[in-house]
């Protein structure tokens, strides 16, 4: 049985009150709930706060580049899909740098679970402005409020048939850790996008702020309603829905490779097979 | 005997089936075959050519001139017609072109008309020239027939009895008409095989245990994807067309550090996508193959050409320190033994390596009496099963004597594989403090990098023993560097070639015969595809040696023997 110690990670390096702690707390109870080994798992990290989330819990890391969290976590599940992977990242990391990725990673459903610690802001450069700050917000870089519209991340998701798509808080921690094993337990991308207060950079997006408009999805809700969801992903403003938005049942990117039904790759004989057969076409 | 055909045309009109099928006739009758193709960057029209130059003896670049040349379009008339030697003949068809040629060295086949009466369709007329061709080198149709079977088997039964029709028409007519050829072509021996440049990457990769190869189209390496995702059912592998070349190398990452033997390929301009995940494989001391065909830049460049300028920029590409292996084979045994050790030595000492080839041997091909399985070394390097389960601990960058940490396959076993683009300490956790900084870099670089250079081969000194000229290159110049040193020692000259395929870390050199025949020749001329000497400066960095002359090429196109061999003899040799 997998208990909290067995989760045990290195020291952390986040702020003092940092949502961040939410979301690791939760992941953690998710994952004892769930009895998820650390040799079981992959975490694939980027770079921000939220690419040093997997040194701080146990498990098999790859804290990679900046944005490309969903190319090695996608690979790595070809490589071994009976690997349960995780996608850690940051909303600049992921809807900034990596947004080409995202796009791709929700084409191909690879059976890969990304969650995306999403503070609206640049936290580890120091107060920028993130792909999905409100309009208007204040940083140095640009003194009089940001100009674009933020991204909706879920909403994105939704239009591109993503194959589940869930919003939670990391001040809801209940509900995080039910929807961390929803996702983990879905088939197919889970996009889970994450609103984690920034108390050093982001003044307007606090846990008031989030506490005041998240409210949890009726238990009535059908995520399986393609428009509907699109409905509710686009409900952003005074009140913000979190919970699962939107579900569906379609192939993994897995199966489509005739090579993976034979098993996980690395599984696979390593040595090269069947040469002779490829010489034989050059004549 | 050395003979060249030259198929031109515009983009579209077929000239790369009737280089393909003749070049396999070629090497099925035994030849030795070495071809390669110039086209456009367009999918439809332009002006373009396929050359397959045929012998008895090994060809491996191309010769200049033209023995015989098949015109699709005007413009060979124009063009290429100044390539045609003295006793050369070209075929056309004056109806398809509106020309009618008063030049008794062309034979006017009426190919459109052939193919429409035949096959019932003009866009045979392709077919008819290759038949035609084969009728005036006195090739029995019956080898034309079988290729068509081979290369259009899949299309079905009718696909291929047209074409066969449409072959053997323009063999009996060529037969009938055309008397013109000085010679005619006999069966020279036992089946050659034949293989092209990207063909030979991609096969020599699934014998070095490629598993996963990842990358985004780009010409001129996209070759080597197509082969191997026509493989990866039948081989075991996993070929994914990657969003671009930033998610295709941190694809391969991904797929290595769980276990797979990785690969991915480019160009110039991916290849600079690439170098952030370059230092990311450096950083997390994850292997990695990368094929780099190099095309001439800068930027965008001509897409479809040839050029050797990249060799700099993939030495240093990617910021920070940390080994890397560079190699740059020049014909397919080269290939072979090149993209072999690339694998092997990238998984041993956990590096990234990076394969140059360019164009010039992307797309060419050549034919083989076989391939010997036996040369690829396979060693399984990574730690797995109850080999890593039985490990007391576990630390992913462990410090160790050579530098080199245990690489485990993640999952099996209890312990867990973690690594990090940080700098990390051991177990591969982030750490700030100066001095496991300084043990890391001293692990990563400075133990491993005097290793690899122990384990690079030996440039290739060919030709003369005591040479008064030493020419030197690197790649795909092999082949024209080869040839022109015979024909300037056939012509009494006393010329060495000096080839480096293996070309970093820099092979030692202090004592070595080829480095005493550098110093000791009164010329040396460092002969490269491109403008400003990249590979002279590499040997002067490491060695402090200086060419007494450089000889570039930067058109886009590649060196031929025959206009190579009258350059150098005009003042670059003794």
């Amino acid at each position: 049985m997998v208990t909290l110690d067995d989760l045990k990670g290195t020291e952390t390096a986040w702020c003092p009150g940092c949502g961040n702690f939410g979301i690791l707390q939760s992941f953690k109870r998710a994952a004892v709930e769930l009895g998820l080994e650390p040799s079981g798992m992959l975490i694939v990290s980027g770079i921000g706060q939220a690419g040093k989330f997997p040194h701080y819990t146990k498990c098999n890391t790859f804290n990679g580049l900046h944005g490309r969290t969903l190319p090695v976590a996608t690979a790595a599940r070809l490589a071994n899909h009976e690997m349960l992977t995780i996608a850690e990242a940051g909303d600049g990391d992921c809807y900034g740098e990596g947004g080409n990725h995202f796009m791709h990673a929700m084409r191909r459903n690879i059976d890969v679970k990304l969650f995306v610690h999403d503070n609206q802001v640049y936290g580890l450069t120091k107060g920028q402005a993130s792909p999905t700050s409100d309009l208007g917000m204040k940083t140095k870089i640009n003194p009089g409020g940001v100009a674009s519209e933020p991204l909706d991340p879920v909403a994105l998701a939704v239009a591109m048939d993503c194959s589940f798509v869930a919003r939670g808080y990391a001040g809801d921690q209940d509900q995080l850790v039910e929807l961390m094993k929803a996702a983990i337990e879905h088939k197919g991308f889970a996009l889970l996008d994450i609103f984690q207060p920034c108390v050093s950079f982001n003044k307007v997006n606090t846990y008031a702020w989030y506490k005041e408009r998240c409210y949890r999805l009726e238990d009535s809700y059908d995520p399986t309603d393609r428009l509907k969801a699109f409905e509710r992903a686009l409900e952003f403003g005074d009140r913000i829905p979190t919970g699962v938005l939107y579900r569906n049942e379609r192939p993994t990117y897995e199966e489509a490779f005739p090579t993976l039904a034979k098993g996980p790759l690395v599984k696979q004989a390593v040595k090269p097979v069947d040469l002779e057969k490829a010489v034989a076409l050059f004549y | 005997m050395d003979y060249v055909i030259r198929v031109c045309g515009a983009a579209g009109q077929g000239i790369q089936t009737i280089g393909a099928t003749l070049a396999k006739v070629f090497s099925r009758s035994g030849y030795f075959i070495f071809s390669y193709q110039d086209y456009e960057s367009r999918v439809r029209g332009g002006h373009n050519f396929y050359e397959i130059r045929f012998s008895d003896e090994l060809v491996s670049a191309p010769r200049g001139g033209v023995d015989l040349l098949i015109a699709l379009d005007k413009e060979t008339l124009e063009v290429d017609i100044e390539e045609l030697v003295e006793g050369g003949t070209g075929v056309y068809d004056s109806k398809a072109l509106e020309k009618t040629m008063d030049d008794d060295r062309f034979v006017d086949v009426p190919m459109g008309d052939i193919a429409q009466e035949q096959a019932g369709s003009r866009l045979m007329a392709n077919t008819v020239a290759s038949g035609a061709a084969l009728g005036m080198l006195g090739v029995p149709s019956e080898i034309m027939g079988k290729v068509i079977e081979a290369t259009l088997g899949t299309k079905g039964g009718d696909v291929v009895d047209k074409n066969k029709k449409a072959g053997d028409a323009g063999h009996s007519y060529a037969k009938e008409h055309c008397p013109k050829c000085a010679f005619t072509v006999t069966p020279a021996g036992k089946e050659r095989l034949l293989i092209a440049g990207n063909e030979a990457v991609g096969f020599a990769a699934m014998a070095s245990g490629v598993k996963f190869y990842a990358a985004y189209p780009m010409t001129p390496s996209t070759g080597i994807i197509t082969y191997l995702a026509g493989k990866a059912a039948d081989h075991g592998l996993v070929v994914e067309q990657a969003e671009d070349e930033i998610s295709a190398i941190n694809m391969a990452l991904g797929a290595s550090f769980m276990g797979a033997r990785s690969m991915t390929g480019t160009s110039g301009g991916g290849f600079a996508l690439m170098v952030e995940g370059l230092s990311l494989a450096g950083m997390t001391e994850t292997p990695v193959v990368i094929a780099l065909g190099q095309r001439p830049a800068p930027a965008t460049g001509l897409p479809t050409r040839t050029e050797q300028g990249d060799l700099l920029f993939s030495l240093f590409a990617a910021h920070g320190e940390f080994p890397r292996l560079l190699f740059a084979p020049g014909n397919p045994q080269q290939i072979f033994s090149c993209v072999n050790r690339a694998f092997d030595l990238s998984e041993k000492y956990q590096v990234p390596a990076i394969i140059l080839t360019d164009q010039l041997i992307a797309d060419a091909e050549w034919s083989l009496d076989g391939i010997d399985l036996d040369s690829f070394v396979f060693n399984d390097y990574r730690v797995r099963g109850d080999d890593f389960a039985a490990l007391k601990e576990y630390r992913r960058h462990a410090f160790t004597d050579s530098g080199v940490s245990p690489l485990a396959i993640p999952g099996d076993a209890k312990h867990v594989v973690v690594t990090d683009s940080d700098e990390h300490n051991e177990e591969g956790h982030i750490i700030e403090d100066a001095e496991t900084r300084m043990r890391m870099v001293e692990k990563r670089m400075l133990k491993k990098m005097p290793l690899i250079r122990n384990e690079m081969e030996q440039p290739e000194l060919y030709g003369e023993e005591k040479p008064d000229t030493v020419l030197c290159g690197w790649g795909s110049n092999w082949g024209v560097l080869r040839e022109v040193t015979d024909r300037l020692n056939a012509g009494g000259r006393k010329v060495a070639m000096l080839h480096f395929s293996e070309l970093y870390p820099f092979p030692d050199y202090e004592g070595r015969p080829w480095m005493e025949a550098l110093r000791a020749a009164k010329k040396t001329v460092c002969v490269e595809n491109n403008a400003t000497g990249r590979f002279a400066y590499l040997v002067r960095a490491e060695t402090g040696f200086e060419f007494s002359s450089k000889l570039g090429k930067y058109d886009g196109r590649p060196f031929n023997a025959r206009d190579l061999e009258k350059e150098l003899s005009d003042g670059h040799v003794g």
